[in-house]
């Protein structure tokens, strides 16, 4: 199954935070194995919700709406798509992810995927 | 909100954290099955404390310390295990007061590496491999692995077992091939590997025509040896060809289960990030130089059609040419009759059939209903539709399948018509 994980954003990611040599050493390096060991497909970094959009289309009618967005449950700082068992597999990936990170909060949700059919 | 599952968190610990423990053990125990034996113990002791205790924060260093005792005991109580373990007991007892178990990365990748060469060795059977592999590398039980090949568990297990004592008997040291050893091996692991994936692909036994499950522990299999030997171009070769496959499970299979061949597939269906996924792979594989080996060749063909958009769009002489080059590294019937398919598509059915022609005396296809499937195919197109209908029909004899049959014999039925109405 697949989850996809997300990383809320807060305060820092939200100040457009650039880091540091050392963390994208350690975020590299992280990232690296967990696509060595197989579990993880796909992850990027997001920019600040000053730089994000949003488009509805609501009873016919279109509106863009700038970010920054004030709403800090509206905010994500990244994600990534994992490839795993179980949910609690998820956790644990997620735990070493948090542990590298130091401290952080992430959802996990899981992608819809239509059961293989049974033959005969 | 539902807590994670406290068997279900172990089981995950154990499958992420068990190929480095019985690794790291092996490296120190030097006998594959003993160090299975102790991660196994260290398994169980989790499995009695973890549930009161709660998961340590380093699960896999608690694994490791646990399957270290352990180890210290057996040999203590163990007499015959002689002197040379009494040295090896103290030596671990000494690593045991070091408390900081620093493993460097290169140790773990190392003790991977040997791991997976011993589970594959030649001296085990090629079932064996398989189901010693998945059990040391994929962290999979024995009653998992039984389930997946749909054999009884006590077999499984007598299997395995037979595996560990197998590779001890033999005195297989744990180390990874190197010099004119390493080719032979590696291709057994790369094999062993595939036959992985084809089983969950293609399931040759059961009721379901996909275990996706074996299909997913294959290809995690493919990118952890893919991370750990990467300058070797087959490997990437496999790991290409299993993700380009996986893309297209969704799509293969119809509402009623009916198997959907490659051309007629709905191509949205696809999974895209797996094709990107095993795209980079076979660019990886061709960057390393050399000539592209059977797996890379393979994938190289996956992916023109992948590539596609449409059916129609198919490089098809591109693919011709690919299979050439397979036939000459690989020579088979199966990929002549591949080439054969592929010629006509690129350059009509005459140039297929002309090639077909000169299998029908290949014993290995005497009883294969493909030949003459295709080559009613090839007749059809040419209008030849009595001969096209004698090879359908002859098909549809030899085939097993239900669902085949049909299909051939309404192409029978169909050059029939055809043909009387001219």
């Amino acid at each position: 199954m697949r989850y996809l994980a997300v990383l809320k954003g807060n305060a820092v990611s939200e100040a457009g935070y650039v880091p540091t040599e050392e963390d994208m050493a350690g975020m590299g390096a992280f990232i690296d194995q967990a696509m060595q060991a197989g579990w993880l497909l796909a992850t990027e970094g997001l920019l600040p919700s000053a730089r994000a959009t949003r488009v509805a289309l609501s009873a016919g009618q279109r509106t863009v709406t700038d970010g920054p967005f004030t709403e800090s449950k509206e905010l994500i700082a990244s994600y990534a798509l994992m490839q795993v068992d179980s949910r609690e597999e998820a956790i644990e990936h997620t735990w070493s992810f948090l542990d590298m990170l130091g401290e952080g909060e992430v959802e996990l949700w899981p992608v819809f995927e239509v059961e293989a059919p049974h033959a005969g | 909100m539902t807590p994670p599952d406290i068997h279900r968190t172990i089981d995950a610990v154990w499958k992420i954290e068990s190929p480095r423990l019985i690794g790291g053990l092996a490296r120190i125990v030097r006998d594959v099955g003993l160090a299975e034996d102790l991660a196994q113990d260290a398994l169980v002791a989790a499995l009695e404390q973890w549930p009161e205790s709660g998961i340590p924060d380093n699960p896999g260093a608690w694994l490791m310390g646990t399957a270290k005792h352990r180890a210290i005991d057996l040999i203590r109580r163990n007499v015959r295990l002689g002197q040379k373990h009494a040295t090896l007991a103290r030596e671990m007892e000494l690593q045991q007061e070091d408390t900081t178990p620093a493993v460097e990365p290169d140790e773990v990748r190392d003790d991977l590496l040997r791991l997976i060469f011993t589970a594959c060795h030649p001296v085990l059977p090629t079932e064996a491999r398989v189901a010693l592999t998945l059990r040391l590398l994929g962290g999979l039980t024995t009653e998992e692995i039984a389930r997946a090949f749909l054999v009884p568990v006590p077999t499984m297990y007598q299997r395995i077992t037979r595996a560990k004592r197998t590779l001890s008997a033999a005195n297989v040291p744990f180390e990874v091939p190197s010099g004119p050893d390493l080719a032979p091996r590696l291709s057994s692991v790369l094999e062993v590997i595939y036959l992985i994936f084809n089983e969950g692909y293609a399931a040759t036994a059961g009721d379901d025509w996909v275990r996706p499950e074996l299909c997913a522990d294959a290809l995690r299999l493919g990118r952890v040896l893919a991370g750990l030997a990467p300058d070797e171009p087959e490997v990437h070769g496999l790991v290409a060809l299993m993700e380009i496959q996986a893309s297209r499970a969704r799509a293969r299979v119809g509402p009623s289960g009916e198997p959907i061949l490659l051309l007629d597939q709905d191509r949205s269906r696809w999974d895209h990030l797996l094709i990107r996924r095993g795209l980079a792979s076979l660019e990886r594989a061709e960057q390393l130089g050399g000539a592209l080996g059977p797996y890379a060749l393979q994938a190289a063909i996956a992916a023109c059609h992948a590539r596609a958009r449409t059916a129609d769009a198919t490089d098809w002489e591109g693919i011709a040419a690919l299979y050439d080059a397979l036939a000459q590294l690989m020579p088979s019937p199966i990929v002549e009759l591949n080439r054969a398919v592929a010629l006509s598509m690129a350059f009509g059915p005459a140039a297929g059939l002309e090639l077909v022609d000169t299998l029908l005396v290949e014993p290995a296809l005497a009883r294969y209903h493909l030949l003459p499937s295709v080559r009613g195919d090839f007749l059809f197109k040419l209008g030849r539709l009595d001969e096209a209908r004698a090879e359908f029909l002859r098909a549809a004899s030899m085939t097993q399948n239900a669902r085949e049959q049909k299909l051939l014999l309404d192409r029978a039925a169909c050059a029939g018509s055809a043909s009387s109405s001219e």
